[in-house]
């Protein structure tokens, strides 16, 4: 497009004399107008737009719901009951925000797949990747806070187990806990803080989705061939061809998201989180919302390990499954960034994909029980837990040492533009094409 | 986990309060529903009956906090009916200009009055099991122990309890003291006696009120409490999609043209 001092707008206009003394307008047009974006992307690389989208709904819908909601154990529930029933379209912004969170994780998951099968994670995008695994932590800090607020059940024993868990650290454990209830149980105090904290965490995220997309627009964006761009003959303005493309994807993903919102809007939710928390009364299953029973697995699957007991084992097995993250790229020995070129390593992708699946499934079940396949699934957890840390910290290694990828194409263009593809003809070629015409 | 919490009496049985074997139960009956699939919508009259056996049984003892008299606009009732409906309650309101309280007729926007002062003179008066709040019994009633794609009907489960006290124990069946066999209820047995006999209720629209229906009303009726604006949210889900479909065609369009010379 043409390479634009500040935007659009006559000589002397408004948007000029704005821009030379804050350049809101030719930053917009540098990095969301002209960004050279690799021009072979496909729909995976919409969730990322994607996220961005529920971070400012759940934003939105938080501030209005905050507005009606009381943090005091004695009003909480029944002010989120006041929301749903007489705060006017009150039921609508809690569906929106309750799902939102779900939604928000399963973007998340799928726009991290994509970041392991094409290798986004690679030089020189390691501290890209990292503030994306910060972004993680701090969601899972603020959906786990944010599912304490309406004092259910569930509410209440799941703020008890999860903050148990700094009990596991030695010598201050038990001091760590008191410190973090603000007294001896899980009571008004933490509810108040956990509202407080709830606020405050999506504005840090906002924070660190700003740097990760400085990160990102250093070296511009990965593709699903993994190779640099050349040249602008690889390369199309981010505006109209991504603007378009996300615009569309959103719309379908809206679809999606509006059918649970308005036609089944507590399928994700627990049946115990209708009945108001009761410190006297245990539920029968203690269990997080679903994009954490991978990591609930994790932590129930360790056993006593030489000196260390199994729950202080259980929780650095599950913090170091996300820790493990930070370090994966240079875990990846492998130079070869996509999945297309590494014949092998895809497989164990999709492996991993399918363990993530089994832990999950386990982590909604209780350890003693029989599953399915006839073992006791505290047994398929400890499979399913060895297998992931055997993933990252043994195989990743090895398999960048072993695996002879296939031909690198010499060029974006080369390997997806129709004038090319009579010379081109490689394999990744074919898939290349066939990608194209789904567009 | 368990470790963790230390829920060694997991047992603990939520709405009773009795400590009972967490053994499970029958599934519920599944029943037919006009408010059940995207289309469903509440049937007023049913919601109306259901209302009516609510007050004239279940409001003995189960109290309806979330409910005021003008929310019955959601089942049917006009302004005038609510407003001499709610008349017919004494509200205790106060304090008055001496400090006292003071009883004096409903108003539509008073919530259901509830039929005990406290938790504690209700167990006092039920054996030392809590009658719960109404208003969520629905969403709330899905035991873990039925299959997981029936986990969402509260509805069947409710009519389920209602009608499920006319099976007899098994002769290995011990009934704990106080408690009444209900093969539905978690543990199978339950502290509420059997609440409905036929023709307790006379319909003012004349219908049979045997316990099957007066189930089936009450629970249509339930269902409605824990959800009042669900008819509201399937028609405007509907304009939503449809919009939102729109949307997709034009920009599925637009971004076929933007690209078409990119191929």
């Amino acid at each position: 497009m043409s390479a634009g001092s500040p935007a659009a707008g006559k000589p002397g206009g408004f948007v000029n004399w704005v821009d030379s003394r804050l350049p809101v307008f030719s930053y917009l047009q540098k990095e969301y107008g002209e960004y050279p974006a690799p021009r072979n992307f496909n729909y995976w690389w919409n969730f990322g737009a994607l996220a961005m989208f529920i971070l400012v709904t759940m934003i939105a819908t938080g501030l209005l719901l905050a507005m009606q909601y009381t943090a005091n154990t004695e009003m909480a529930f029944d002010s989120v009951q006041r929301i749903m029933r007489d705060v006017n379209f009150g039921w609508l912004l809690r569906f929106l925000h309750m799902n939102g969170a779900s939604f928000f994780f399963l973007v998340i998951y799928i726009h991290m797949g994509r970041g392991l099968y094409y290798g986004s994670y690679k030089a020189p995008r390691e501290l890209l990747w990292m503030l994306g695994v910060v972004i993680l932590l701090l969601m899972m800090a603020t959906a786990f806070m944010g599912y304490v607020l309406p004092w259910g059940q569930l509410s209440f024993w799941g703020a008890t187990v999860i903050t148990n868990l700094f009990s596991a650290i030695p010598l201050v454990g038990d001091g760590i806990v008191t410190w973090l209830w603000g007294g001896f149980t899980v009571d008004n105090p933490t509810l108040n803080r956990f509202f407080t904290l709830h606020f405050l965490l999506p504005f840090l995220i906002v924070g660190v989705v700003v740097l990760h997309v400085i990160a990102l627009h250093v070296h511009g964006s990965n593709n699903p061939l993994g190779i640099d761009p050349k040249g602008p003959q690889d390369t199309v303005p981010f505006h109209p061809y991504y603007t378009m493309k996300d615009s569309f994807g959103l719309c379908v993903f809206l679809l999606v998201y509006a059918g649970f919102v308005f036609f089944a809007p507590n399928w994700f939710g627990e049946p115990e989180n209708f009945v108001p928390a009761d410190p006297l009364v245990t539920p029968l299953e203690i269990l997080p919302e679903w994009y954490f029973l991978p990591f609930f697995a994790i932590l129930r699957s360790v056993p006593d390990i030489l000196f260390i007991d199994a729950k202080l084992a259980g929780v650095l097995a599950m913090f170091g499954s996300i820790f493990v993250l930070f370090l994966l790229p240079w875990l990846d020995t492998s130079k070869v960034r996509s999945c297309r070129f590494r014949p092998t390593y895809k497989w164990f992708f999709w492996i991993l994909v399918l363990d993530m699946i089994l832990l999950g499934y386990v982590g909604g079940n209780q350890p003693d029980d029989l599953s399915p396949l006839g073992v006791r699934f505290i047994v398929l957890g400890q499979i399913g837990t060895l297998y992931y840390f055997f993933h990252f910290l043994i195989l990743l290694p090895l398999l960048g040492k072993i695996e002879r990828p296939r031909p690198l194409p010499a060029s974006i263009s080369e390997a997806v533009l129709p004038a090319n593809r009579a010379g081109g003809g490689a394999p990744a070629g074919a898939t290349a094409q066939r990608m194209e015409k789904a567009r | 986990m368990i470790r963790l919490v230390g829920v060694a009496v997991a047992a603990t049985v939520v709405f009773s309060g009795a400590a009972l074997a967490a053994e499970g139960g029958k599934p519920p009956k599944i029943q037919d529903w006009s408010f059940q699939g995207l289309f469903g919508e509440f049937d007023n009259q049913e919601l109306q009956r259901g209302y009516q056996v609510y007050q004239d049984v279940c409001a003995a003892c189960h109290s309806l906090k979330y409910i005021a008299f003008r929310h019955l606009e959601g089942i049917g009732l006009n302004e005038e009916q609510i407003k001499a409906l709610a008349a017919t309650f004494q509200i205790t309101d106060g304090p008055d200009e001496f400090g006292d309280s003071f009883e004096r007729p409903g108003l539509p926007s008073d919530f259901f009055p509830s039929p005990f002062p406290n938790d504690e003179a209700a167990r006092a008066a039920n054996g030392g099991a809590l009658p719960p709040d109404m208003s969520l019994i629905v969403p709330a009633f899905s035991p873990r122990w039925v299959p997981y794609e029936q986990r969402h009907h509260g509805a069947d489960y409710v009519y389920s309890i209602l009608t499920g006290y006319d099976e007899e124990p098994a002769a290995d069946v011990e009934l704990q003291a106080g408690l009444n066999y209900n093969p539905f209820f978690r543990g199978s047995q339950i502290g509420m006696p059997n609440p409905l006999f036929d023709d307790m209720v006379e319909y003012v629209d004349g219908t049979p009120a045997t316990v099957s229906q007066m189930s089936r009303d009450v629970s249509a009726f339930l269902t409605w409490v824990s959800d009042p604006h669900a008819t509201e949210r399937k028609q405007l889900g509907f304009r939503v999609m449809i919009f939102l479909l729109f949307l997709t065609g034009i920009f599925y369009a637009v971004k076929r043209k933007v690209w078409a010379d990119q191929h």
